[in-house]
């Protein structure tokens, strides 16, 4: 089985499998990462969204081998009970979510976009999120919650 | 002569407490200072299991970090139904209140008994039980001298509202910091010792049956456990999840199907509705004491799409089998009726059976959470007693779980020559909007209708108007005409399988009834507001109304193509009352900019909880009304992906303001279907505004609005 090199939350990691499986897949599988989760398999909801590089990428539709070498951040790297991102703690603090499911995803994008753009407006944390769906109608807390991140994260 | 006075009625217990009176079922103490609260009703992405221990804690006198909430099960959990209808907060609500207030007063006759002091000098703080002279005890500490293996009793009066500490706060919700730390919560992400993988085959074709499956190629895919076939149910079971995809795609290239039974036509879903054989029954007459002379009569007519329920995860299920008995993860609304129909379906006594809930995704009423259990059940029983795990894919999800019902309304309105409402008359045609497991003698699963020796498709049925009807739900209107005639009409025939999707008939009945009033006040030349306040008499009906206009500075002034449209409903005609305002714009394609709410649930126990529903509801609605639609052709169900049934994106969703009236002194009610119904209607009233067209037809899309304008000129 060939192997295929890449970062994962900071860590060096090498993952021995068929590397056109989707990096989803060997996530939640292989390595018990549950965090990204599966929605519709076809890169359209955003559920699983992870960042490679700086990126926003959906992990169902991202073949293993092209995060050879490269960033991943999932999720459980954004931060931990003891040391929550800024993100993290805005969700707690607006509520912004129903059950939840769509929200591992929408921080990675998220983050991405605060990375790029740390003080967005409204309507760009809309565009920045407008691949991630949400069924249960919590767009408008969620767009508070990273507004309100970004200006925490601005105050430092 | 003056009759005798009538003897008070007895108190009585509530309802779920009285279907299950033993109070160690509800909550029991730990000695290391916990308490474990068990209700019925399961976490659904409402935010309801904090709702419940707020109540529990305020009535119990602890801080809210004791209480541990036990998820529902089988085994030992009070059995409350199904937590649907917006009534968790009703039931299980009440029920734990009272029973939280009944072992507060059972521990301090202990506590007065032990420190040798009156009852009433004693006082509960975070659990400590003190009293005069300094004399303290504990909940913790006299756990083990109070059995609550005894029956709770009517009379035990909770708190008055002024003294509850936590109910009526914005308390942060006790599952939310898990969700946004990646932690494993949902039942999609547990991984038990052992667990194999599987896979269901269905066909693409609406009921077609395996004729016949070649098993060659699937047995050669590596990490295969199982095959497994019963009539037209077949799957596979594998050691990983890749491995199942693997094995489920080689199983579907052996396999041969039926041509399957036809579908409707998409386009025509009126005609379809009204020519299909059903069942008639007058839900509500009302005969005026002096009829008036109709000098006209407006007649409409207003349908709704099949909707999908499309929640962002797929249903997924796990079950394992021990012997004759099987264990079974299920994020089903339901757990005792689950195992209910699996009973049925495995020909088991129900002991045999444990359903354990596990939090899923948002759930918006009967999906496929039910279905996917028994394919785990199904496909467990070729895994020697290990456990298996079975999600849907998306586009399963998408084609072989329940839709909310396709409704045809006719409303016809007799006016004097005062353009006066003097008689009423709404027909409603419609599958029934609910088949729900664990209610018949026959199993509602998937999988059973599927077997070599099959259950019969169920045919959806309407609950009784006492539990707020089916399709016929919020048909009676609340306002006070004269005169009316409600009918539903029930299919008795079923192509597209439907089940209960939030509101069942009520998006659609308020949808109707708000769309015609609106009309007749339009050409009247009243104002829509002041029209619906003089024909309504209940005050809290007419507070939020009152509310929501003040709200949204009704009416703001005209701007080109801007609308604004008013609705209002009080959901099931007993639960939320919910009044909504809608601001859109545009021309052939509109886009909603803002809905303002107002509602009224009485006691609000969470008024952030509240404003999350009811903003929730608001957004779904809109995503409902302008996009929603499952679409099909005469063989399969075509809508199977995002793409063929796109929802609201951020960049489309409106700003949404809610104002909650609080009313601490009135019963509880739910909150989650309130909004459906008014909003739908206030959109379409808006676009009347805008464009001074009516479009009846749901979704309002670019296509149906060009299809108005053309009628009108």
């Amino acid at each position: 089985m060939p192997s295929v090199r890449f970062r994962l939350n900071g860590a060096e990691i090498e993952v021995d499998a068929d590397p056109d499986r989707s990096l989803l897949d060997i996530l939640r599988g292989q390595l018990g990462m549950t965090g990204p989760h599966f929605g519709c398999g076809a890169g359209e909801c955003g559920a699983c969204n992870v960042i490679i590089s700086d990126r926003a990428v959906s992990a169902c539709d991202t073949p293993l081998w092209s995060v050879a070498g490269k960033d991943v951040t999932t999720i459980e790297g954004l931060g931990t009970s003891e040391r929550p991102h800024p993100l993290q703690r805005a969700f707690i603090a607006e509520q912004a979510l129903q059950c939840g499911y769509c929200v591992s995803g929408i921080l990675m994008s998220a983050a991405a976009l605060l990375k790029k753009n740390p003080s967005p407006t409204s309507r760009e944390v809309k565009e920045a999120l407008d691949r991630n769906l949400c069924r249960c109608g919590s767009h408008n807390r969620m767009v508070r919650a990273v507004l309100r991140a970004a200006e925490e994260m601005a105050a430092g | 002569m003056n009759q005798p006075a009538p003897a008070p009625s007895p108190p009585v217990l509530p309802v779920s407490l009285a279907a299950n009176p033993k109070l160690s079922a509800w909550l029991k103490f730990s000695s290391t200072g916990q308490v474990a609260i068990s209700p019925g009703k399961v976490e659904i992405g409402q935010g309801i299991v904090t709702a419940l221990a707020q109540i529990a804690a305020d009535e119990l006198d602890i801080d809210l970090s004791r209480v541990q909430m036990i998820r529902a099960s089988t085994a030992a959990s009070p059995n409350e139904g199904v937590t649907s209808g917006s009534l968790s907060i009703q039931q299980s609500g009440r029920a734990l209140r009272h029973a939280c207030a009944e072992v507060r007063r059972i521990f301090l006759q202990q506590a007065a008994e032990r420190l040798g002091v009156d009852i009433d000098a004693l006082d509960v703080e975070d659990g400590t039980i003190s009293g005069p002279g300094n004399v303290r005890t504990s909940y913790w500490e006299l756990a083990e001298e109070v059995s609550l293996d005894r029956d709770a009793t009517p009379g035990t009066t909770p708190k008055i509202a002024s003294r509850r500490a936590l109910a009526g706060n914005s308390i942060q919700r006790l599952d939310i910091p898990d969700k946004v730390l990646g932690r494993p919560r949902f039942i999609h992400d547990q991984a038990l010792a052992g667990m194999l993988h599987g896979c269901v085959l269905r066909p693409e074709n609406a009921r077609a049956k395996l004729t016949e499956l070649k098993e060659d190629g699937v047995r050669a895919v590596a990490g295969l456990v199982a095959v497994v076939r019963d009539g037209s149910f077949a799957g596979v079971v594998s050691e990983t999840e890749h491995a199942a995809e693997a094995a489920l795609n080689a199983l579907r290239k052996g396999a041969s199907w039926s041509d399957g039974e036809p579908l409707p036509d998409e386009n025509d879903l009126a005609s379809f509705l009204k020519a299909q054989p059903s069942e008639s029954t007058t839900i509500d007459k009302k005969t005026a004491a002096s009829p008036g002379t109709a000098t006209r009569t407006i007649r409409r007519q207003y349908t709704r799409p099949y909707i999908a329920h499309a929640s962002i995860a797929p249903s997924c299920a796990m079950a394992q089998w021990d012997g004759d008995r099987v264990h079974v993860w299920t994020h089903s609304q339901g757990v005792y009726l689950l195992r209910a129909d699996l009973a049925l379906v495995l020909r088991l006594p129900v002991e045999n059976i444990t359903v354990e809930h596990m939090e899923g995704a948002g759930c918006y009423g009967h999906n496929a959470a039910d279905d996917v259990a028994l394919d785990a059940v199904l496909l467990a029983k070729a895994a020697n007693g290990r456990p298996v795990r079975v999600q849907w894919s998306r586009q399963g999800e998408m084609s072989d779980a329940p839709f909310g019902a396709a409704m045809a309304i006719e409303i016809e309105a007799d006016l004097d020559a005062q353009g006066e409402i003097i008689d009423w008359r709404h027909s409603i045609w419609s599958n029934g909007h609910a088949a729900r497991p664990g209610r018949a003698a026959q199993p509602a699963l998937l999988a059973g209708f599927e077997l070599a020796d099959p259950f019969p498709r169920m045919i959806s049925t309407n609950p009784p108007q006492a539990n707020g009807g089916g399709g016929d739900r919020n048909s009676v209107p609340l306002y006070d005409f004269p005169s009316w005639h409600i009918e539903s009409h029930r299919l008795t025939t079923m192509p597209i399988r439907t089940s209960a999707l939030r509101t069942l008939g009520g998006q659609g009945n308020v949808f109707a009834i708000e769309s015609i009033l609106d009309e007749i006040a339009a050409e009247r030349g009243e104002d829509p507001i002041a029209f619906r306040l003089r024909h309504l008499r209940d005050e809290r009906a007419k507070d939020v109304i009152r509310a929501v206009a003040a709200r949204a500075k009704w009416k703001p002034e005209k701007q080109p193509g801007i609308g604004h449209g008013v609705a209002f409903a009080r959901y099931k005609n007993t639960g939320a009352y919910c009044a909504a305002i809608a601001e859109i714009e545009g021309a052939e394609e509109i886009s909603v900019r803002k809905l303002t709410l107002a509602v009224d649930v009485g006691e609000a126990i969470n008024p952030d909880g509240v404003i999350n529903q009811i903003e929730g509801g608001a957004i779904q609605a809109t995503s409902w009304v302008l996009k929603e639609r499952v679409r099909f052709d005469r063989q399969r169900i075509t809508s199977t992906s995002w793409t063929e049934y796109p929802i609201l994106r951020f960049s489309e969703v409106p700003d949404v303001e809610v104002e909650v009236i609080q009313r601490s002194d009135m019963d509880p009610v739910g909150a989650g279907e309130a909004a459906h119904g008014p909003v739908t209607a206030a959109i379409a009233n808006a676009v009347f505004d805008a464009l001074g067209v009516r479009v009846r037809d749901l979704p309002i899309t670019r296509d149906r609005i060009i299809a108005a304008m053309e009628l009108t000129s």
